[in-house]
């Protein structure tokens, strides 16, 4: 019998040989492959006992196996499987054909039969769960082929009335994963297997094992991811789960609860113990409120964070969530928060507390206290107060979310968030601050509550305070009392923490333009005028004064009184800030003054912007005046290129769009310059020069392609094609001039096959944009390719050119939105003169800080670069907890770049500026490369052959003096 | 019926002294051994004469449990150990342990040395009696004797839902709910920042452990949080040893300092020293800590005389003050004290009170009877009335008993235990496999034998138990004759017999054997004719005692007569 099967096996294995032989396109790689199917399969006899079996199959495991000798391997491991009286050892090829499955490009449906044949004899409870994992990774591999998911759906459930927990536990997996989901389906499966697998997993809801009731309750939930519409049934099951003794079925009852409050918010459920009924949403919701107050903490995390997205929830409901009473002796006691409400309408404020000012007051009816909240009540206040900090983010994080979609309970709830800004712990501060920032079109600070919020001012974390000047910048304060006070705590900030400086000044900016008319009373006081006597002008430099001043000149922007009240200096030091710090100080109608560049501050709306208009209508010229001659083409560009730029500079929101199109008009403008006919023509001495201007011409068109596609966001498609379209333009001019300036067809062989292939791929990634290309290079090539790929270099190199010339001029369609990926270095700020010193050999740490605008995936993109005097380079990757993300499209770094060098005789000044990567493997066009299943990478796929990487210089680059001093000895 | 007793010696609606009686599983246990603050007689110890009257301590004790280092707690233990004599083993954990000791040591010098007491324990005693404590880890079980063993935990939450036969719970605050510890300390902070950005100085009189370090904690972290340079001193060398231990002990702290010990111990405090005499006099903002909490004398006292002139200033009292007291005085409003000596001081510095308190208010006993879901809760350390209160709610709530004796008072609770009985393994898959699948809401009939021996239970199949206890296997069959109206012949009648529960019975194997009788499962049935009259049949029907349900049901069946259209 053995030599029989063995004789199967090698019968197998040579066929599996055969095929590769067969295979043409093989590569000498292949050769080795059926190597390995053998030299398992003679390890395998080879091993006496079952430990070394399963020695041979870790070692197995450890290497990748090719998409063609999978089958081969797959057989071999099924004989063993069969002949295995080893326990363990089945377990190890169970879960090694599930591997196998997994692997790219292979189709496991011939191997489904194998298993579950095994599946049936199988005696090992833990055999049998791990056989069902791979008939899972099988199935979730054909998930196209319905029949398929129906026969292993099937053998899931006959096995789900094995006694194992295991077993039970992986049959649920599979029918989540796999059961059918389309309600066609269903009803044609119904003849074979005449089940509804919503309620042969419901049943199981009540196994006597915690660990198949988590199961059962996570397949419901991938049922419902797979898109079934669950049943509302199972709501009284799900409710009953929420008492479990385990903390997992726990956790889960509550996601499978907020699913189906999610699918039928509006149905009517009774109370029990009453005859009333109520929406199953708010009925869900307090369900979930009392989870907030579980023993387990994983499952209270988990109820606070589905507590934010039931926005349904009625209003009533959501405002027992804040309710708080609080006793003393059995006498009703007020809150701090309600004794801060009740001080702030009697119109006094920070008295100065005596003993007793929180005694309590009425006596309260002992009948009538609640000492444990059911449902919804309390449930905020509880999560607020959780001794683990991960709960209070939690519920830090629903607030907000509930907050911001009711603007009445995001007033009630401020209270509470205020108090979170004293959390112990740094995150949650920080969660509770972006959160009220987020909120903050809904609400108004009570003076009590801008206190608490200012005292934070004072932390010693700058992401606090950063994120706290954002807060303030849309904050609306009530009264001038308030605007004072903000002023005096961030003057005070301002002190203490200098290099808050910029940030300050911004978000008095806000504060300022937001609130005119409760600073106008302040600014006699601000400014410290007095109506008969001159006082000294203060110093022009000081922060704090140009604070002042930031808040008056923004204030005075939409009320046109407060110039009266400025003293002549004062007006000095408009002009003075106005033109130091424009992006602070906006311009201003004063008396007796020229208004300078009033167009900015027109309102009107951006879509009938003229500026707007005028980019599209210089576009349009382009577009429309192609066939001028040369010369005027050259001129008309070279005009509208710089009209674009110089929009793009006075008009923020459209520079992006500005640069963009200037890019590709300057792109256009050195293409035609290359191809003028005239340099080509010129005798053979001269090609050198011409050569120089066209060949770099080709290099700077193909860095401007790069930097189109990668350092704008908002770049669609469409752009995407007419970039790389530009950039095989360029790369057939480099063509061609390589093909004039070498001698012998030799290396122009390489670079011809290399350029067909790029018009090639170009072809299959773009096709569904190529109609729109009409006339252009790539159109007229695509033509003309099956004389290209026949002729000689030189013929290829000549049909270029005059396609090249010939072809038309594409139109760059704009997006809705595109901004250009920006940075500033704040830190260092190049401005010092005393030399950063250090011992030679040794590091030091430069802080940068810069904020990065409009960048996508910064952690992977943006590097530091420093330049050393002697032209050394080094490229910094900063750690992906640098990058901070104050905003949307807003990234701040704030990073420390290491420095050494040997030592210098004198101070001398570095470069640092920050780059953005880019890998044309990472762009938009190419497609996605599937990933390698197998553990170990070594031997995966080699990066794809265009896959050029390089860098953009995005920011000025800062100089930085510094000098390394020999070591003393 | 087993039951659980409980007596509290202290304690018992009562605050201090806290000392409960346990008899449980035939074991005596006492559940800490503290003292009353209020009483300088007698009555500052548990009453040790309800045991000894029965004679020695360590012969009625198993063993003595302290929950923890509090005086209230703990404060008898020396004269429990040493004076009343007791040899048995003492468990508390090995914080306690470890701070216990340094506060026995300063009562008794407060008492013995100031006061002048004498018939009291010595520093001698205090290390005798710190020798027969057995220290416990957390969560680590300690087997005491046999079916008895104690496990000590932070929450319940730690244990998901144990639900014990009795919950003992303090109920100091049975009657309070309190606002959020966030919102208490905010303002303590706020309060501290403010005047000392004044430049005024700020005195917290405190007793030395527990809260005291909670406040540093606190004011050290808000300094590293805002950045703040005033110093902060701690007077007393009492508390730097304490701070010592609070050190050792991180993995005992809440979340907050142990999250920041991987950047540093929160107890190796930066902005906190040590105070000295002199410093008081010094000029500028500062923060003292100083003992006792209730300015009644010592060092806070010495300091609030110097400070309390100015209206910069402040005091913060931290906690509850004693009528009588310089600290009562001031939170009730006076502002002219007459000191020693007829001086007379004029409190102009602001006065300030703040609760910080450890006990759990009614919201938080509330959720730990929730969480833990026990069969009964004893109420214990906190006044009668309020207990009342809660005791009511928790019955109101929960519907389980609850109970709240008084010293001395004995309460008995019965308890249903659970008896643990093993069960072979082939019989339980033997068992399993006939029938459905297991229920949990079903109960499910199953046989074998109980084998009870050498006080151990074990379910094993008949058989097995036969063959362990020597004995014969002996049959138990029930006969029984069932007359039937029927003029054939007898084989015939069988047949019809035979036909007719083929009919009924079609779960069951029905067969008709060649000597011609009828077996159903394992039941037999003979047919013979009636002796004296041919025209009845007698049919005998027998089974054994295991299918006495079938067997019944098929002599009422065969009773009921055949059918009559069978023919």
């Amino acid at each position: 019998m053995a030599a029989h099967l063995k004789k199967r096996v090698y019968e197998e294995f040579t066929k599996v040989v055969q095929q590769q032989h067969e295979d043409l396109s093989a590569k000498k790689l292949r050769l080795t492959k059926p190597s390995k199917s053998a030299a398992l399969h003679v390890d395998l006899c080879k091993a006496t006992s079952p430990a070394d079996a399963l020695q041979y199959l870790l070692q197995f495991a450890r290497k990748p196996v090719e998409v063609e000798s999978v089958e081969g391997v797959v057989r071999i491991l099924l004989e063993h499987y069969y002949k295995e009286n080893d326990a363990s050892v089945r377990l190890k090829i169970a879960s090694l054909l599930g591997l196998l499955s997994k692997t790219a490009g292979f189709s496991p449906d011939c191997i489904m039969d194998d298993a579950i044949n095994a599946l049936q004899n199988e005696k090992s409870h833990q055999v049998l769960a791990q056989l069902l994992d791979t008939l899972l990774v099988i199935g979730t591999k054909l998930t196209e082929n319905p029949s398929v998911r129906m026969r292993l759906v099937e053998v899931a459930c006959k096995h789900l009335t094995d006694s194992s927990h295991g077993v039970r536990n992986k049959c649920l997996q599979l029918i989540g994963c796999l059961g059918p989901v389309e309600k066609g389906v269903a009803k044609e499966a119904e003849s074979q297997s005449a089940k509804d697998v919503q309620k042969i997993i419901g049943d199981h809801f009540n196994d006597q094992d915690p660990r198949v009731r988590t199961a059962a309750i996570k397949a419901m939930l991938q049922l419902h991811e797979r898109g079934l519409k669950l049943q509302q049934t199972i709501y009284c099951q799900a409710c009953k789960l929420l008492a479990d003794d385990y903390e997992q079925v726990r956790s889960a009852a509550v996601q499978l609860i907020w699913v189906l409050s999610q699918l039928y918010p509006e149905s009517i459920v009774p109370i029990p113990s009453s005859n009333e009924e109520i929406r199953l949403v708010d009925d869900a919701f307090g369900k979930i409120c009392h989870m907030v107050s579980d023993g387990s903490w994983v499952v209270r995390v988990q109820a606070a964070k589905l507590l934010g997205s039931m926005q349904q929830v009625s209003s009533h409901f959501l405002e027992q969530t804040l309710d708080k009473k609080l006793m003393s002796d059995l006498r009703r006691k007020r809150t701090a928060h309600e004794r801060a409400k009740e001080l702030y309408s009697s119109g006094e404020f920070s008295s100065g507390r005596k003993w007793g000012d929180d005694a309590p007051k009425e006596e309260i009816d002992t009948g009538a206290v609640n000492l444990i909240e059911s449902g919804a009540c309390g449930a905020f206040v509880h999560g607020l107060e959780d001794e683990m900090y991960e709960v209070r983010i939690a519920a830090v994080e629903a607030l907000c979310m509930l907050a911001q979609s009711s603007p009445s309970f995001a007033e009630k709830c401020l209270d509470f968030l205020v108090d979170m800004f004293n959390d112990e712990i740094e995150e949650v501060r920080l969660q509770s601050i972006h959160t009220m920032r987020k909120i903050s079109n809904n609400i108004t600070l009570r003076e009590d509550q801008l206190d608490t919020v200012l005292a934070v001012l004072e932390d010693s974390s700058r992401d606090i305070r950063e994120a706290l000047h954002e807060l303030l910048c849309c904050t609306n304060v009530s009264t001038k009392e308030g605007i004072h006070l903000a002023l005096v705590e961030l003057l005070k900030n301002l002190t203490k923490y200098p290099t808050d400086r910029e940030s300050i000044w911004k978000c008095l900016k806000f504060l300022g333009s937001r609130h005119p008319t409760l600073v106008l009373p302040l600014v006699p006081e601000l400014l410290s005028t007095h109506p008969f006597f001159d006082t000294p002008e203060p110093d022009m430099d000081d922060p704090a004064y140009i604070a002042v001043l930031v808040l008056i000149f923004n204030a005075a922007k939409s009320c046109p009184t407060m110039p009266a009240l400025f003293s002549d200096h004062t007006f000095r030091h408009y002009a003075y800030l106005r033109d130091s710090l424009s992006h602070l100080v906006p311009p201003l109608r004063l008396p007796g003054r020229k208004l300078v560049s009033s167009p900015v501050s027109t309102s009107i709306t951006p879509n009938e912007d003229p500026s707007q208009q005028f980019l599209h209508q210089s576009l349009e010229r382009v577009y429309n005046l192609q066939h001028l001659d040369p010369q005027g083409v050259q001129e008309l560009l070279e005009f509208t290129i710089r009209d674009l730029q110089r929009l793009g500079e006075l008009q923020s929101e459209l520079a992006g769009m500005a640069d963009f199109t200037a890019t590709y008009l300057q792109c256009q403008l050195l293409l035609i310059k290359a191809l003028q006919e005239k340099l080509w023509n010129v005798a053979a001495p001269l090609y050198l020069k011409q050569n120089a201007l066209a060949s770099a011409a080709a290099k700077q068109i193909l860095e401007e392609t790069y930097k189109m596609e990668f350092m704008y966001s908002g770049v669609e498609g469409r752009q995407v094609v007419i970039i790389h379209h530009m950039r095989l333009q360029a790369k057939a001019l480099q063509l061609i001039v390589t093909a004039r300036t070498t001698r012998g067809a030799e290396p122009l062989f390489g670079m011809c096959e290399k350029f067909l292939q790029e018009v090639d791929s170009f072809q299959r990634c773009f096709i569904s944009e190529l109609p729109h290309m009409q006339g252009s290079f790539v159109d007229k090539l695509l033509d003309l390719m099956p004389r290209l790929v026949t002729s000689k270099p030189s013929e290829v190199v000549k049909i270029l050119q005059t396609t090249l010339r010939q072809s038309t001029f594409l139109h760059l369609p704009l997006p809705e939105q595109l901004h250009r990926a920006t940075a500033t270095i704040i830190e260092p700020t190049g401005e010092s003169d005393n030399p950063l010193r250090f011992t030679s050999g040794l590091v030091v740490a430069l802080d940068v800080d810069a904020t990065l605008e409009h960048v996508q995936d910064p952690q992977g993109t943006v590097k530091v670069q420093v330049l050393y005097p002697d032209g050394q380079a080094q490229l910094i990757h900063p750690k992906p907890a640098d990058f901070r993300n104050p905003g949307p499209g807003r990234h701040r770094l704030i990073t420390q770049v290491y420095l050494s060098h040997t030592a210098w005789t004198e101070p001398c000044q570095i470069e640092v500026r920050l780059l953005l990567a880019y890998n044309s493997n990472r762009s938009k066009a190419s497609a996605k490369i599937p990933k390698c299943t197998w553990s170990d990478s070594m031997e995966a796929l080699p990066q794809s052959e265009n896959g050029i990487e390089g860098t953009i210089p995005f920011s000025k680059p800062v100089k930085v003096y510094i000098m390394p001093k020999p070591a003393r000895r | 019926m087993p039951e659980i007793k409980v007596t509290p010696l202290g304690a018992g609606q009562d605050v201090g002294r806290s000392c409960i009686l346990v008899s449980i599983a035939g074991k005596n246990v006492m559940l800490d051994c503290g003292m009353h603050m209020g009483y300088n007689d007698d009555r500052r110890f548990p009453d040790f004469s309800y045991i000894t009257q029965n004679g020695r301590l360590t012969d009625f004790l198993d063993c003595v449990i302290i929950s923890h280092f509090h005086l209230d707690h703990c404060g008898a233990l020396p004269y429990f150990s040493e004076m009343v004599g007791y040899d048995g083993p003492i468990y508390m954990t090995h914080p306690t342990k470890a701070i216990c000791p340094i506060l026995l040591e300063d009562y008794r010098k407060i008492t013995v040395d100031k006061k002048g007491e004498t018939n009291f324990f010595t520093s001698q005693m205090i290390k005798d009696c710190m020798k027969k404590v057995v220290a416990v880890h957390l969560h680590q079980t300690v087997q005491v004797n046999d079916p008895f063993k104690i496990l000590f935990c932070f929450s319940a939450a730690w244990i998901d839902k144990c639900r014990p036969d009795l919950l003992i719970s303090e109920s100091t605050y049975a009657t309070t709910i309190r606002d959020s510890k966030r919102c208490r300390e905010r303002d303590f902070l706020k309060k501290v920042h403010e005047t000392v950005e004044r430049g005024g100085k700020v005195l917290i009189p405190v007793f030395a452990l527990g809260r005291a370090q909670e406040l540093c904690i606190l004011l050290e972290t808000f300094w590293e949080r805002m950045n703040l340079k005033a110093p902060i001193y701690f007077s007393t060398g009492l508390t730097e040893k304490a701070n010592h231990y609070y050190k050792l002990f991180i993995t005992w702290t809440n979340q907050k300092i142990r999250k920041t010990f991987v950047q540093r111990n929160m107890f190796e405090f930066k902005h906190i020293k040590a105070f000295d005499r002199a410093f008081a006099d010094n000029p500028g903002p500062m923060v003292v800590f100083a003992t006792p909490g209730m300015l009644h004398a010592g060092q806070s006292l010495q300091i609030f005389r110097k400070w309390a002139g100015n209206e910069k200033n402040m005091v913060i009292m931290p906690g509850y003050c004693v009528q009588g007291t310089v600290g009562h005085k001031i939170l009730s409003g006076q502002r002219k004290l007459e000191m020693e000596g007829r001086q007379i001081l004029e409190v102009k510095m602001q006065v300030e009170y703040m609760s910080f308190s450890a006990h759990a208010d009614a919201k938080g006993i509330m959720q730990l009877i929730r969480q833990a879901e026990p069969r009964n809760v004893l109420l214990v350390h906190g006044e009668a009335k309020k207990m009342e209160f809660l005791k009511q709610k928790i019955e109101q709530e929960f519907h389980v008993n609850c109970y709240m004796p008084a010293n001395g008072e004995t309460t008995t609770i019965f308890t249903n235990p659970s008896i643990p009985v093993d069960i072979s393994l082939g019989l339980l898959k033997r068992e399993t496999a006939i029938g459905l699948l297991p229920d949990v809401k079903k109960p499910k009939l199953m046989h074998g034998t109980l084998i009870m021996k050498d006080n151990s239970f074990r379910l094993v199949s008949p058989e097995q138990a036969l063959k362990e206890l020597g004995l014969a296997e002996h049959q138990l069959r029930f006969t029984c004759r069932v007359h039937i109206q029927d003029l054939r012949k007898e084989h015939e009648t069988v047949l019809r017999v035979y036909n007719h529960l083929k009919a009924v019975l079609k779960d069951y194997s029905v067969q008709h054997l060649p000597d011609g009788s009828i077996t159903v499962e394992s039941i037999l049935i003979q047919a013979t004719a009636h002796s004296e009259d041919q025209g009845t049949k007698v049919l005998l029907v027998s089974w054994t005692y295991q299918d006495e349900e079938l067997g019944s049901y098929l002599t009422s069946l065969l009773k009921k007569g055949l059918p009559q259209s069978t023919s």
